[in-house]
């Protein structure tokens, strides 16, 4: 295959019909924004699909339109790369209930205002609907790998257990079979706060020239802190103090640290919605793959005929190898394919945005079984 | 292909049949895992060492983080057909335990251990009366994995006592295969095929 420039497609799929959801309702009016990179083999056996996580977007690996940032995953997607685009193409899609591209509460309903909080609650198998419902669209039929990280391997599982002929491989990296109760607690966290602000005004702030900002950018802090590692944060701010020589015995931001986590906070606010941010949190604390099959996550699996390679962290206490380990003893009990390792990094959760030169082995490695 | 194998590992790739399922346990850098695949096998492995499992994951091989002591109950009654167990034996905490497991998840398994009565053993601690350090056991003994030292006639003894089926074994000396004749004596290496 000829090395194409690092382009990136950006297109968006309006669909022409309703995306039932798990609550029971449908979605008229669907459209998902995503990017492709490299191209589709004739055989349409080459596709990789990226799922992003919690406040991931389609610019997996080209720059963020607003914050101009290099896409999330370009040090994995590229030329070259682990996930090389000379051989794959490789697909992102804004998750379903975001707000680059994808309907979610900030979109227009069928009666021309913002959904806010008429917007259904939906679940990570709503998002998995939506990366399908693109996959019908540009006719691959069955991917050669789904990869994500965090939510993004969530949705792999999900796509695994649930389509089970889609994909020839699942790559699953620090995620969970179902979202532990730490993980959820936090969450409620960040939602409260984003609720508790008078800004949000019920989730009806589209227009009203106010936005929860202050709310969502103390969810954005709290959540932050669960990405990273006690030994990260001692390393990059120990208790050092940010442009003073002293104590202010005040309220500022004495410390790096508080003046790292503010500056996140602040950044967040001009990328993101918060009403995306309760739907979508709220998505992953519902997840528990095993929860139709009373609790049995191997029979989740039953159907199965993915290749699985899972990852954790050592240092990743929001998503711990445990919950790894669950579902490779699951897959094990399935009799499906499994490689599993817990690679040592020291940035905590965000781990598999980082740099971590024994992921981008495993990945090459795993992609060209 | 074989011939890059260690010689223990070679005369169980030889005898694993084409086209079965395999799980090698304790499986390093996967080298008999890519032998097996090359036959066909359905073939994979558990690894304790994170670095060597990424580097059979890098090479398209199957094969999780794992302890043979404690992980080995994840995998359901006769997963495979064949269960191996290289040179590994001798470092788990419960080596009796670790072949029940290894015999329910396989219909036959392969262990290959060294032989800790080999005379050059023998004769290195009882003129040395230091624990000895030879080809096959090369680590000192604060250093070393293996915990559980056996010899061919312990293995034996336990295969008896616990009603397990010896299919076949073979000894090494070098990478030549020697005699059954005086094995725990003679014997630096041994391979057993066993069953229940």
């Amino acid at each position: 295959m000829p090395s194409t420039p690092l382009l990136a497609a950006s297109r968006v799929l309006d669909l022409a019909q309703p995306l039932p959801l798990d609550c029971g309702l449908s979605l008229s009016a669907v459209s998902i924004a995503y990017e492709t990179y490299g191209t589709l083999s004739p055989a349409r056996d080459n596709a990789v699909l990226v799922c992003h996580a919690t406040t991931g977007d389609q610019h997996v690996a080209s720059p963020h339109p607003i914050t101009g940032k290099p896409g999330w995953w370009s040090r994995m997607v590229g030329p070259g790369k682990p996930i090389d685009t000379d051989r794959f193409f490789v697909i992102c899609a804004n998750v379903l209930g975001s707000c680059m591209g994808t309907t979610g509460p900030a979109s227009l309903a069928p009666d021309g205002q913002p959904y806010a909080m008429r917007f259904p609650v939906i679940t990570i198998r709503d998002m998995v609907r939506a990366q399908i419902a693109l996959l019908d669209h540009l006719g691959v039929d069955r991917l050669h790998a789904v990869v994500g990280g965090s939510m993004g391997g969530m949705q792999a599982l999900s796509l695994a257990a649930h389509w089970p002929e889609r994909a020839a491989r699942a790559m699953v990296i620090a995620a969970t079979a179902a979202m532990p109760a730490q993980n959820i607690a936090f969450q409620e966290v960040g939602r409260q706060a984003i609720m508790a602000d008078p800004d949000w005004q019920g989730g009806a702030y589209y227009g009203t020239g106010r936005a929860p900002d202050a709310g969502l950018s103390v969810a954005r802090m709290a959540a932050h802190i669960t990405y990273l590692s006690e030994a990260t944060l001692s390393a990059k701010f120990g208790r050092r103090l940010q442009d003073r020589e002293s104590k202010s015995f005040g309220f500022d931001a004495d410390f790096q640290v508080e003046s790292y986590l503010r500056y996140q906070g602040e950044s967040f606010i001009e990328r993101f919605d918060a009403n995306s941010y309760l739907y979508i949190t709220r998505a992953m604390s519902y997840f528990d793959l095993a929860e139709e099959h009373g609790g049995r996550l191997a029979e989740a699996f039953a159907r199965a005929t993915a290749r699985f390679c899972l990852v954790s962290f050592d240092t990743d206490w929001l998503y711990p190898t445990e919950n790894s380990r669950d579902i490779v003893h699951a897959l094990n009990a399935a009799g499906l394919p499994v490689s599993f390792m817990e690679l040592a990094a020291p940035f905590g959760h965000d781990s598999f945005l980082l740099e971590v030169p024994a992921l981008d082995r495993v990945m090459a490695g795993f992609l060209s079984q | 292909m074989s011939a890059a194998l260690r010689p223990d590992l070679a005369i169980i790739a030889e005898h694993v049949a084409p086209g079965t399922r395999v799980l090698d346990v304790g499986c390093g850098d996967g080298v008999l895992l890519a032998a097996l695949r090359d036959k066909r096998c359905d073939a994979r492995g558990m690894e304790l060492d994170p670095h060597d499992v990424a580097t059979c994951v890098a090479n398209g091989l199957s094969v999780i983080q794992g302890d043979a002591d404690s992980d080995l109950s994840f995998y359901p009654d006769r997963a495979v057909d064949y269960a191996i167990l290289s040179q590994t034996l001798q470092t788990t905490k419960r080596p009796d335990k670790v072949l029940d497991e290894l015999l329910r998840i396989g219909r036959k398994a392969f262990v290959s251990f060294p032989n800790f009565a080999h005379w050059r053993v023998r004769l290195a601690l009882l003129f040395g009366g230091r624990m000895p350090v030879t080809r096959l056991i090369p680590v000192a003994w604060y250093e070393t994995p293996n915990i559980h030292h056996l010899t061919v006639d312990d293995f034996r003894a336990l295969v008896k006592e616990r009603g397990i089926t010896m299919e076949q074994s073979w000894f090494l000396k070098g990478d030549r295969l020697t005699s059954a004749a005086a094995a725990n004596l003679r014997a630096e290496h041994a391979v057993f095929l066993i069953s229940r």
